[in-house]
């Protein structure tokens, strides 16, 4: 090199000293975000884990307008006190569905990757009423207008046709049944047979109790209720998650 | 055209060409506002398409407005020759102190809602899920997103000795930004959200500050280009970095597919696991570049010129600026440790964290050894003790950081109110502290007061809020540790020892004591609010002892001795 390098040539140009510094701040980013997507090991390969039926996914966009992400984690770590306390850790084919993630950070409140059939559906409305009736510690907010509130469903089709372009695998068939399917899902003794079908593993009934409506609560206790259900661990071992 | 007095160039502040295709976009957008709010699908989209049809219409009256205010009032010569644009700054600055104080006083009600559940009310609109994000965006984005932008579009035409560039455009950064908190901010009270951390407003708020955000890029650059220093100043390389990084972060982190265009709902483009990286690869960033970098900019500046030192080391500045952008971006997955986020990733991520420790105690120890010669100043100037004590809260959190990045301590502290704290600790100590120091250097200097009302209260600013600080953070400490402990006990039989509820039962004493510290942050910041809106009134306190100090206008060297 014939001149020495020196920073003035940077300090003196802006366009330059903005060139490196999104070079520079692009490169953490770009080694560590685009493998995710190419290396296939990065989701493990499980039978079980399919979309979320329309009324789970209401009851999902529920979850996230209140907030539950910011007290809730849906992410067991792989340590043995969690493991003991929640289930088995969580796989990353579990949220292959997702968009967006609810992994969470903070937990004020359970982790609730595995919470589905935990409680009765009594359980959840008394607990969505009023916290403390059923758990005298819980510092939770009470959500009494969920059970009375109808379920706003006129755009389902419109969430799953956004989902499908974002990759998840619903088809014409799911797209135009969706509306029979949520409330197929949420009336006792309907017709679920096309739902069971496109929703393998569904659990269709009444869950807020009240049969006359199908309330925001209705939608998420259904979406409580299947979390972590889908996969069958009891036919893996173990080692075949070892990524 | 920005230079006022030249004759023979057009008035100042009346139609040019670029006005007048600003004032054509700002009609055309409200017209494309009004047909989003009459086919709206929900009832949020329709509250903020109206919202945005009155804030653009009300923006292109506003240049009519000034078009023949300009006419009338002819000519004016601006006093120190430059012309420099001082009132974003103070617009900003105000800004500053208004959504310092409410999104302080959101922080205190939801650590209260934690102590004491009752108030929730059971309500849609108030509960903790909604009222959390209201918190994190209007002292981030709002409190510290304004004391950027204001200190910024300072800082930059003083140290480039021109003035802003633009002329209606740094007036659109302001207002354009404040009009995405509002509708950020109300968005989250009608649970219009995308849930993830810290970048929870919905795409079209996304769409509407990408558009704010590229402007207050360019005129940034377009200041630094015209400059009339041949060097550009340290505090503008940070500046910069934070600027153009939270575009691509935004960018990158915001990529959605909405139900349609007239919903307020969207669905992330990404699923699970590199969705989770993504927003973390946002979210750490976020802390990165914006609670960071933006604010070491800030401390470039008014360090020195409140201390009358130059920078300790241009060589230690060099290196800590280019490592520490350099290492920052890769530190996101370290808040996915454990997690079904592949372990090269986490190990990655928690490597480069330790590694970040060093650029960041550059930059600490740049800002605490700028007071070699002046440290007498501590003890005359209670701002100076604010700025130091910001960078020393700096140095204790990006200490602590690495710490909790290490794989054996995450997996104590991650989900645990240590994580709160610590954010805390870099928040109210170091982001909030250096705010208010160089809010404090800018309210005399902008409204050319002689000095502070009071330096007395900015003393009793310092100690409330540091105690408050004090009490949030060892709250957190403890009640952070004590729950990671107890998750994970096990009794002498081998069973876990004790139910989540009873660890929830168990921080009730440390919530009630963050609570209190944060009322004492949000006492101290209502003291500053009045400490400068006395100053704006041109008041001086009577009988204070405390040497008066306006280094704005005294040189270098030239300052009565302590």
């Amino acid at each position: 090199m014939a001149k020495k390098f020196s920073h003035e040539t940077i300090e003196k140009n802006s366009i330059l000293l903005l060139v490196l510094t999104l070079i520079v701040v692009a490169i953490g980013g770009l080694v560590e975000i685009v493998p995710t997507f190419l290396i296939k090991s990065t989701i493990e390969d499980v039978k079980g884990v399919r979309p979320y039926s329309p009324l789970e996914l209401a009851g999902r966009n529920i979850y996230l307008r209140e907030g539950c992400y910011t007290c809730h984690s849906q992410m067991i770590r792989s340590l043995r006190s969690e493991v003991e306390r929640y289930g088995h850790y969580s796989l990353a084919a579990e949220s292959k569905y997702d968009h967006p993630f609810q992994w969470g950070s903070k937990r004020t409140g359970p982790d609730l990757a595995r919470v589905g059939g935990k409680y009765s559906d009594e359980w959840h409305r008394l607990h969505m009423e009023d916290p403390r009736a059923v758990v005298p510690e819980s510092v939770m907010p009470g959500y009494p207008f969920l059970a009375t509130t109808p379920l706003e469903y006129r755009n389902v089709k419109k969430g799953l046709t956004a989902l499908s372009l974002a990759g998840v695998p619903y088809d014409e068939d799911h797209i135009d049944n969706a509306r029979a399917d949520l409330e197929a899902q949420a009336t006792p003794d309907a017709d679920t047979d096309g739902l069971m079908q496109r929703y393998p593993k569904a659990v269709a009934r009444d869950f807020d109790g009240n049969p006359a409506m199908i309330s925001e609560l209705d939608a998420l206790v259904a979406y409580l209720q299947m979390l972590g259900t889908l996969v069958d661990f009891n036919a893996y071992e173990n080692a075949d998650f070892r990524q | 055209m920005a230079v006022s007095g030249t004759p023979g160039v057009k008035l100042p502040g009346t139609m040019t060409t670029a006005a007048w295709l600003v004032a054509l976009s700002l009609i055309a957008g409200t017209f494309l506002s009004i047909v989003i709010a009459a086919k709206a699908q929900d009832a949020p989209m329709a509250a903020h398409a109206w919202l945005f049809a009155f804030a653009l219409s009300a923006g292109a009256m506003t240049l009519w407005q000034r078009h023949f205010s300009a006419t009338a009032r002819g000519p004016v010569q601006a006093e120190d020759g430059i012309g420099y644009n001082d009132g974003v700054v103070k617009a900003g600055t105000i800004a500053t102190l208004f959504w310092g104080v409410a999104g302080f006083l959101v922080g205190v009600v939801i650590a209260f809602q934690l102590a004491f559940p009752v108030l929730n009310f059971d309500t849609e609109f108030l509960n903790f899920g909604r009222l959390r994000p209201l918190h994190t965006s209007a002292v981030i984005f709002a409190f510290g997103g304004n004391a950027l932008i204001a200190t910024s579009f300072y800082v930059v035409q003083r140290t480039c000795r021109t003035r802003l560039a633009g002329d209606i455009a740094p007036w659109f950064v302001f207002w354009g930004y404040q009009l995405f908190i509002v509708v950020a901010a109300t968005g989250y009270l009608m649970g219009v959200t995308q849930s993830r951390e810290y970048a929870e407003p919905e795409w079209y708020a996304d769409l509407w500050l990408t558009i704010v955000w590229v402007v207050y890029l360019l005129v940034f650059l377009a200041t630094l280009a015209k400059r009339k220093e041949p060097h550009i100043y340290v505090a503008n390389w940070f500046y910069l970095a934070f600027i153009v990084t939270i575009a691509m972060l935004h960018i990158g982190n915001n990529l959605a597919i909405p139900e349609s265009f007239t919903s307020s709902k969207s669905y992330s483009l990404f699923p699970g696991v590199q969705d989770a990286l993504i927003q973390w690869w946002y979210g750490h960033n976020a802390v990165g570049f914006f609670l960071t970098a933006g604010f070491l900019g800030m401390m470039y500046y008014f360090v020195p010129k409140r201390a009358e030192r130059p920078v300790y080391s241009y060589r230690l500045s060099i290196v800590h600026f280019w490592s520490l952008i350099f290492l920052y971006i890769w530190a996101g997955p370290h808040h996915l440790h454990f997690t079904a986020l592949p372990d090269w990733a986490q190990t990655l991520g928690m490597t480069f964290s330790i590694m970040l420790w060093m650029p960041s105690w550059g930059g600490m120890i740049n800002g605490l050894m700028t007071l070699s010669g002046a440290w007498d100043k501590l003890r005359t100037d209670p701002v100076i003790r604010m700025l130091v004590v910001s960078v020393a809260f700096y140095g204790m959190s990006t200490f602590e950081g690495p710490v909790m990045s290490v794989k054996a301590v995450n997996s104590l502290s991650h989900y645990t109110d240590w994580t709160i704290g610590h954010v805390h600790s870099g928040a109210l100590g170091w982001v909030g502290f250096v705010s208010f120091g160089a809010v404090y250097c800018l309210v005399p200097w902008l409204w050319k007061r002689e000095r502070l009302y009071s330096m007395a209260l900015v003393s009793w600013h310092f100690w409330i809020a540091t105690i408050g600080i004090v009490l949030y953070i060892t709250a957190m400490w403890v009640s952070g540790i004590l729950q990671g402990l107890m998750w994970r006990a096990y009794d002498a039989q081998g069973f876990l020892e004790y139910s989540f509820a009873e660890t929830v039962a168990a921080m009730h004493p440390f919530y009630v004591i963050r609570g209190l510290g944060g009322v004492l942050f949000l006492l101290g910041a209502l003291v500053m609010v009045y400490n400068c809106w006395m100053t704006i009134l041109g008041r001086v306190r009577e009988s204070e002892p405390l040497p008066a100090s306006s280094p704005s206008a005294a040189p270098v060297g030239a300052l009565q001795s302590a």
